[in-house]
C-alpha cells in the first residue's frame, strides 16, 4: 500500500479523533446526552484500535502506521505519529479502559458533565499521542497534553483536599517533565540529520544520537527522573496516594490505569534506546529503588484504612516490579513488562469500579466501617474476588503470566533481588485478604445494610473486565507475539 | 495410532464444567440438582482415571501438549499433561475419595441455603479441577497452578461461613502462609528456567548434569520450602489445625487426603532432582520427624475432634516427609494412599459425630455414643486401628515401609520414629475412647438428638472404612509372601535410593516389637480412658502441650507484631514525615523564601532609588577592581 | 582650564542629586535632584567633547565632537518631556492628597 494512497492513518484516528470529539463536547447544551456521545465516541474508538491490530504487518501495511507532519516554521522539523507492537498494545489499552470507565460511572452523577466527559477525551487524546508519538517533540507536547485535562479533572471534581492534592500531583510531574525537556533539547542538539542539514527530533535520530559516557549518564537521570515520578516508583512516590485518593474515580482510573503506564512506556520508548551504556551502568541501582519501593509500599498498604489509598500503594508496588523488569534487560523481563502494563491496566481500572460502587452506594471508603457486603451483593462480591486475586497475580489471571516473566528476568539479573521483591508478593496476599475479609466478609453494619446489588451495565462491565483477565491469563499469548517485534529491537541495543 | 490417553483432558475439564454449572447456576439450580451435577462430574472423572489407571498399568504412558502458555525466545512453557503411573495413581485417590466426599458432603451440608449449597459444590468441584491440574501438569508450571489453585480453594471453602471473623482469620492465614511457601516454590522454578531454559519433567530431569551441586541444593530446598506450606510441615503447619473451621468434609478431602499430600508428590515428582542433593534429603528427614514428634505431642492434650484429627494429620505427613528425605519416596507414596483412605475416613466419621450432635465438636461433651451412632463407631475403629498400624490393616503396611526405611538410614531416627507412632496410637485411641466410650457427658437435650447419620453419609464411610483395612496389600512386602505391586507399578517413574538390605529376622523383630509396643499403648489408652471423665487442671507439661506449644503466640510475637509495628512506622513516620514531608519541604522552602523576599517590595520609593544605587555602585566597583 | 575641575564639579553636582533624591521626601525636590543629576551629565558630556575637540581623536574623527552635543541637548529635550509629566503627576497629586510627600503614596506595600 502506498503513502499516498492512505488518506488517513491509525494512529491520526486514535490521536486526533478523541480529540476533536472531546472538543465538540463543549458544545453541548444538554448535559445528559454527552454521556451517551463520549460513550459512542469511546466505543468507536476501541473499534478503530481493533481494527489497527489487524494491519500489524509492517511490511504491507507501513503507510497505515505511520504519520508524519513537516513543520516549516521549524526548521523543517518533523512531528511523526507512528505504531508499533508496543504503542498498539498501550493503545489497545487506552482504548480498552476508557469505554470500561464510562459505563462503569453511567450512574455517577457530575456536575457540568459536559466539561467533565470532555477533558476526559482530551486526556484520551494526550494518552493516545504518548503512546503514538515517534519523534521528541510530539512525544512532550502529548506528554504534557494528557496531564493537563487530568489536573482539571482532578482539581474540579475531586474530594475536599483536592486542590492541595492535584496542585502537587501537577508541579511535582511537571517539574519532573521540564528537566526532560531540558535533556530533550541537549539531545536534539547533538543529533545529526539523515539530510546532513540541521537536527532532528525524531526517534531514530534520537537513537542514533553519539554521546559520550559523562553526557549520557547525567542524561540518563535528566530523562529517568521525570519518568520516575510518573510512575511513580519509590521515592518518588509520595504525590499518587493523596492524588488517587482526591480525584474523581473515574480520573483515577485513567491515572493509575494508564497514565503510570506513561512513565514505563516512556522507559522503554526513549530512555533504552537512547542511553543504553548509562541504562547498563545505573540498572542496579534503579532495580535496587523498585524492589525497595516494593516492599516499602506492601508494608505501607497493610496499614492503609482508605481503599483508595490501599489500591494505591499496591499499584505503587506492582509498577516497582515493571520497573525493575524493564531494567532487567533480558528478553523475558520486558517481554513481562509490556503484557504487565496491558494487565496491570485492566485490573487496576477493575478494582476502582469496585471501590466506586461501594462508595457510590454508602459514602463511604473507610475499611473499618465496611462489612459484609457479600451478603447483600454477591455477584459484586464474586467479581471483586476475582479482580483481587488477579491484582496478587494467581495463577491463571492475567497477572500471573506477567509477573511470572517479570520475577524471572529479576531472578536472571540477581537472586537476591527476586528474593527481595518476592516478599512482597506475599505481603500482598496479606493486604488483598485483609481488604477483602473486612469489607466482604463478616456481619454486615448500618452502612452496608443500604448496599443493594450492582446494577445490570455494571455487572456486565465488571465480568468484561474479569472475562479479559481469564483470557489473557489462559492464553496470553496473542499479546506476547504482539509486542515480541518490539522486544527483539530492544534487545539489539544490549546485546 | 492415537494414544487412548489422549483423552485425558476430560477428566480435570469435567470438574470444571461442574464447576461453572453450580457457579453460574446457583441461584436457580435446586440443592438436588447441584448434588446431583457436583458429584456426578466427579463419578466420570473417577471411571475416566481408573480407566486411565489400568492403560496405564497396562503399560502405556502419554505426554500431552495442547498450547503455549509462554512462547518467547527464552523458553517456552506449555500447557502439559503428564500422565505416568505416579500421576494416574494420584488421579485414582483425587477422584475415589473426591467422590465420596462429594456424596457425603450432599447430606452434611443439607442445613444450608440452596445458593450456598451451589456454591459450596462449585468450591469443592474448583478444588478437584485445581487439584488434578497439579498431578497431571506436565511441568513446574502446570504444578503451580494447580498447586495455586488449590489454595485458593482451601482459603474459599476454610473461609466458607464467611460470617465468623475467625473462620476468616483462619483463612487467611492459610491462604498466607501456603504463598510463603508459594513464593519457595516459584523461586525454585525461576532457578530452573534459569539454568535449563525449561520447566518439563522429563527435560528437567534429563538435563540434571548440566547443574551444578549448589543449583541442585538451591533449587531442591526452595522446592521444599513450597512443600513446607502446603504440606503444613514445621514452621508453617500452624495454618492447617486453624483450617479447621471449614465444613468437615473439606477437612476430609483437603486437609487430609488430597491437597496436604501434594507436597509429597511434588518431591516424589522431582526424585531425581532430589537423589542428587543429600544435603536436602537430609533436612527433609529431620524436618519429617521433628514435625511428626511435635504435631502427635499436640495431638495428645486436644479436646477438639476436628484439631486432633487435624494435628495427627500433621503428624502424618510428617512420617511421609520423613520417607521422603530417607529416599523412601515409594513408602512415601503409598502412605499418602492409606492415610488418604482412613484419615478421610476418621474426618468424615467425625463430621458424622458432628452431624449426630448438632455441631457440637467438644469431646468432653461427648461420650457413650457408640450405642447411637453404631455404624460410625465400627468404622471410626477400623481407621483408628488403621493409623495405628495393627496388621494386617493398611496404616500397618505402610507405616511399616517407612520405619524399616528409617531405621537402616538412622537408628535415632528410628527410634523417634517409632515413639511418634506409638504417641499417634495413644492420641487416636484416646479420641476414640472418650468419644464413643464412658458415658454421655453433654446435656440431656442434646443426648435424645443424637442419631446416626443418613446413608448417603455412611456409605462413603463404609467404603473407606473397606479401604482402609485392605489397601495395605497393595504393596505387601515380600517378607509376608507380597509381590510389592506398588513398587513395580511406580518403579519407571520412581528412582528409589532406598534399598532394603535387613534380613528377614530383622524385619520380623522390628515389626513384631512395633506391633507389641503399639497394642500395649493402646489397651494403656483403653484403662485410662474408657470412662473418662473431663479435669480442669492440667500439669505445667500438659498446659504447654494444650497451648500447643505456645507457636502462634511465638510467630505473633516474632513476626505479625514487628511486622505490624514496622508498617505503622513506615506509615506514619517515614512515608508522611520523611519522604513525604521532604517533598513537602521543598514547596515550604520555596513559598517561605518567596515571602521574605517578597519583604524587599516595600512600597517606598527611597527604597528603591537606594537599592539602585547600591546596584550601580556594586557593578562600578565590579566593572573597576575586577 | 583642566578637564578635572570640571569632572570635579559634575561629580559633587551629581552626588548632591543623588543624596537628595535619597533622603528628601519632598516631591519637587526629589525632582530638582533628578535634574541636578541630568544636568551634572549634560556638563560631563560638554566638557569632554571640548576636550576632545583639540584632540587627535576629535580632529581626524569629528562626529565624536558633535555626537556629545548633540547628545546633551538630547538628554534636556527629554528633561523638559519628564518635567512637564512628573510636573502634572505631582500636581496631580496634590489635588488628590494635599500631601507631595512621596512616602504617602505607598499602596503597592503588602
Amino acid at each position: 500500500m502506498n503513502p499516498q494512497d492512505v488518506w488517513i492513518t491509525f494512529p491520526e484516528l486514535l490521536v486526533w479523533f478523541p480529540l476533536l470529539a472531546g472538543l465538540v463536547c463543549f458544545l453541548f447544551k444538554d448535559n445528559s446526552k454527552v454521556k451517551s456521545w463520549v460513550l459512542l465516541v469511546s466505543i468507536i474508538t476501541l473499534c478503530i484500535s481493533f481494527v489497527s491490530l489487524y494491519f500489524s504487518d509492517d511490511a504491507k501495511y507501513l503507510a497505515l502506521n505511520k504519520a508524519s507532519y513537516t513543520l516549516k516554521y521549524m526548521n523543517n522539523g518533523s512531528f511523526i505519529l507512528g505504531l508499533d507492537g508496543m504503542g498498539r498494545l498501550l493503545t489497545l489499552l487506552t482504548a480498552f479502559a476508557f469505554p470500561i470507565i464510562f459505563v462503569a460511572t453511567y450512574n455517577t452523577p457530575y456536575k457540568s458533565a459536559k466539561n467533565f466527559y470532555g477533558l476526559m477525551l482530551l486526556a484520551q487524546s494526550g494518552l493516545m499521542g504518548v503512546f503514538t508519538a515517534m519523534d521528541a517533540m510530539s512525544f512532550y507536547f502529548f506528554w504534557e497534553l494528557a496531564l493537563i485535562p487530568v489536573y482539571f479533572l482532578s482539581s474540579q471534581w475531586g474530594g475536599e483536599r483536592r486542590i492541595q492534592a492535584t496542585f502537587k500531583f501537577f508541579v511535582y510531574t511537571f517539574a519532573g517533565s521540564l528537566l526532560m525537556l531540558i535533556g530533550i533539547i541537549y539531545v536534539y542538539l547533538h543529533t545529526i540529520n539523515i539530510n546532513g542539514n540541521g537536527h532532528s527530533f525524531a526517534l531514530y535520530a534520537f537513537a542514533g544520537v553519539r554521546l559520550n559516557p559523562t553526557e549520557q549518564n547525567w542524561l540518563f537521570w535528566l530523562f529517568f527522573i521525570a519518568f520516575a515520578i510518573k510512575m511513580p516508583i519509590f521515592p518518588f512516590h509520595t504525590w499518587q496516594p493523596d492524588a488517587y485518593e482526591q480525584a474523581p474515580t473515574a480520573t483515577t482510573m485513567v491515572l493509575s490505569g494508564i497514565m503510570v503506564k506513561m512513565g514505563l512506556f516512556a522507559c522503554l520508548r526513549w530512555l533504552l534506546p537512547i542511553f543504553p551504556q548509562a541504562t547498563i551502568k545505573f540498572d542496579t541501582i534503579i532495580i535496587g529503588l523498585s524492589v525497595i519501593g516494593m516492599l516499602y509500599a506492601s508494608i505501607i498498604a497493610l496499614k492503609q484504612d482508605d481503599l483508595k489509598r490501599l489500591v494505591a500503594y499496591s499499584s505503587i508496588a506492582h509498577i516497582g516490579l515493571m520497573c525493575a523488569g524493564i531494567f532487567t534487560k533480558t528478553e523475558v523481563g520486558l517481554q513481562g513488562v509490556m503484557l504487565q502494563m496491558f494487565c496491570h491496566g485492566i485490573n487496576i481500572i477493575g478494582l476502582w469500579i469496585v471501590i466506586e460502587l461501594i462508595e457510590r452506594q454508602t459514602g463511604v471508603r473507610k475499611i473499618s466501617q465496611l462489612g459484609g457486603v457479600a451478603h447483600k451483593a454477591p455477584i459484586l462480591t464474586i467479581l471483586l474476588v476475582v479482580i483481587a486475586l488477579a491484582n496478587i497475580a494467581l495463577p491463571l489471571t492475567n497477572a500471573f503470566i506477567g509477573e511470572f516473566m517479570l520475577f524471572n528476568g529479576l531472578f536472571a539479573f540477581n537472586k537476591w533481588y527476586a528474593v527481595a521483591a518476592g516478599i512482597s508478593i506475599i505481603l500482598a496476599a496479606v493486604y488483598t485478604l485483609n481488604m477483602i475479609q473486612k469489607v466482604f466478609y463478616g456481619e454486615e453494619n448500618s452502612i452496608t445494610t443500604a448496599i443493594k446489588e450492582i446494577a445490570l451495565h455494571e455487572k456486565i462491565i465488571l465480568s468484561v473486565v474479569v472475562v479479559l483477565i481469564f483470557m489473557m491469563g489462559v492464553y496470553p499469548q496473542p499479546m506476547i507475539n504482539l509486542t515480541k517485534g518490539t522486544v527483539e529491537a530492544l534487545m539489539l541495543k544490549f546485546n | 495410532m492415537d494414544n487412548v490417553l489422549q483423552m485425558v483432558w476430560l477428566i480435570p475439564l469435567l470438574p470444571l464444567i461442574g464447576f461453572l454449572i453450580n457457579g453460574l447456576g446457583r441461584n436457580s439450580l435446586s440443592k438436588r440438582m447441584s448434588g446431583i451435577i457436583g458429584s456426578g462430574v466427579i463419578l466420570f472423572s473417577f471411571l475416566l482415571s481408573l480407566y486411565v489407571f489400568f492403560n496405564v498399568k497396562g503399560g502405556n504412558s502419554h505426554l500431552a501438549h495442547y498450547f503455549n502458555l509462554i512462547d518467547i525466545n527464552s523458553f517456552t512453557i506449555g500447557f502439559d499433561f503428564q500422565i505416568d503411573p505416579l500421576s494416574s495413581l494420584f488421579l485414582l485417590i483425587i477422584t475415589g475419595v473426591g467422590f465420596l466426599i462429594h456424596v457425603y458432603s450432599t447430606a452434611y451440608m443439607h442445613e444450608e441455603d440452596g445458593k450456598d449449597y451451589a456454591k459450596y459444590f462449585a468450591y469443592l468441584n474448583l478444588f478437584v479441577f485445581s487439584m488434578l491440574l497439579l498431578v497431571m501438569g506436565g511441568n513446574y508450571v502446570i504444578l503451580f497452578i494447580g498447586w495455586e489453585g488449590v489454595g485458593l480453594c482451601s482459603y474459599l471453602l476454610i473461609g466458607y461461613w464467611f460470617k465468623n471473623v475467625n473462620y476468616t482469620n483462619a483463612a487467611k492465614k492459610a491462604f498466607v502462609m501456603n504463598r510463603i511457601g508459594d513464593l519457595g516454590f516459584l523461586l525454585a522454578v525461576f532457578w530452573l528456567l534459569n539454568k535449563l531454559g525449561t520447566t518439563n519433567f522429563t527435560d528437567v530431569f534429563a538435563n540434571l548434569s548440566k547443574l551444578s551441586t549448589t543449583d541442585i541444593t538451591g533449587i531442591t530446598l526452595l522446592l521444599f520450602v513450597g512443600a513446607i506450606g502446603k504440606s503444613a510441615q514445621i514452621p508453617l503447619f500452624t495454618w492447617l489445625p486453624d483450617a479447621m473451621a471449614g465444613p468437615t468434609p473439606v477437612s476430609a478431602l483437603i486437609h487430609a487426603a488430597t491437597m496436604v499430600t501434594a507436597g509429597i508428590y511434588m518431591i516424589a515428582r522431582s526424585n531425581v532432582l532430589y537423589n542428587l542433593a543429600p544435603l536436602t534429603q537430609e533436612i527433609i528427614m529431620w524436618i519429617g520427624l521433628a514435625t511428626a514428634l511435635l504435631a502427635a505431642t499436640i495431638a495428645l492434650k486436644q479436646n477438639d475432634i476436628k484439631k486432633v484429627l487435624a494435628y495427627s494429620t500433621v503428624s502424618q505427613l510428617g512420617f511421609m516427609f520423613l520417607a521422603l528425605g530417607t529416599g523412601n519416596y515409594i513408602a512415601a507414596v503409598f502412605h499418602v494412599m492409606t492415610h488418604a483412605f482412613f484419615k478421610a475416613l476418621l474426618f468424615l466419621g467425625s463430621g458424622s459425630v458432628i452431624h449426630g450432635m448438632h455441631h457440637e465438636q467438644d469431646i468432653n461433651n461427648m461420650g457413650g455414643l457408640k450405642s447411637k451412632m453404631k455404624i460410625t463407631y465400627i468404622t471410626f475403629f477400623i481407621g483408628c486401628l488403621a493409623i495405628a498400624g495393627i496388621p494386617p490393616l493398611s496404616g500397618f503396611f505402610s507405616k511399616d515401609s517407612i520405619l524399616i526405611g528409617a531405621y537402616e538410614h538412622n537408628k535415632i531416627v528410628y527410634s523417634i520414629a517409632l515413639f511418634t507412632a506409638c504417641l499417634t496410637a495413644f492420641y487416636m485411641f484416646r479420641l476414640l475412647f472418650i468419644t464413643f466410650n464412658g458415658k454421655f457427658r453433654g446435656t440431656e437435650k442434646q443426648w435424645n438428638h443424637v442419631h446416626e447419620s443418613p446413608a448417603a453419609m455412611t456409605v462413603p464411610l463404609i467404603i473407606l472404612a473397606i479401604l482402609s483395612a485392605i489397601a495395605g496389600f497393595v504393596n505387601t512386602p515380600a517378607l509376608f509372601g507380597g509381590t510389592e505391586s506398588l513398587t513395580h507399578f511406580l518403579s519407571p517413574v520412581i528412582q528409589q535410593t532406598h534399598q532394603t538390605t535387613l534380613s528377614h529376622a530383622t524385619e520380623y523383630m522390628l515389626m513384631g516389637g512395633a506391633v507389641v509396643l503399639i497394642l500395649a499403648v493402646i489397651s494403656w489408652a483403653y484403662f485410662k480412658f474408657k470412662n473418662y471423665e473431663p479435669k480442669e487442671e492440667s500439669s505445667a507439661f500438659g498446659k504447654i502441650l494444650e497451648n500447643k506449644w505456645y507457636v502462634d503466640e511465638l510467630y505473633n510475637s516474632i513476626l505479625v507484631k514487628p511486622l505490624q509495628a514496622i508498617a505503622a512506622f513506615f506509615n506514619t513516620i517515614v512515608e508522611k514525615k520523611g519522604i513525604d514531608g521532604m517533598v513537602n519541604g521543598v514547596g515550604k522552602a520555596v513559598n517561605y523564601g518567596s515571602r521574605q523576599i517578597r519583604l524587599l517590595q516595600s512600597g517606598q520609593i527611597g527604597n528603591y532609588v537606594l537599592l539602585m544605587v547600591l546596584g550601580i555602585l556594586v557593578l562600578f566597583i565590579i566593572q573597576l577592581f575586577f | 582650564m583642566e578637564i578635572r575641575w570640571y569632572i570635579g564639579l559634575a561629580v559633587a553636582l551629581f552626588s548632591i542629586g543623588v543624596m537628595g533624591v535619597l533622603t528628601r521626601r519632598n516631591a519637587i525636590i526629589v525632582f530638582m535632584c533628578i535634574e541636578l543629576m541630568l544636568n551634572a551629565v549634560n556638563l560631563l558630556l560638554v566638557a569632554f567633547s571640548k576636550m576632545h575637540a583639540l584632540s587627535p581623536v576629535g580632529l581626524t574623527n569629528p562626529s565624536v565632537v558633535s555626537n556629545a552635543q548633540i547628545f546633551v541637548f538630547f538628554i534636556m529635550v527629554v528633561a523638559a518631556a519628564e518635567v512637564a509629566v512628573g510636573l502634572a503627576i505631582i500636581v496631580m497629586m496634590y489635588r488628590n492628597t494635599h500631601v507631595v510627600d512621596i512616602n504617602f503614596l505607598n499602596r503597592l506595600k503588602n
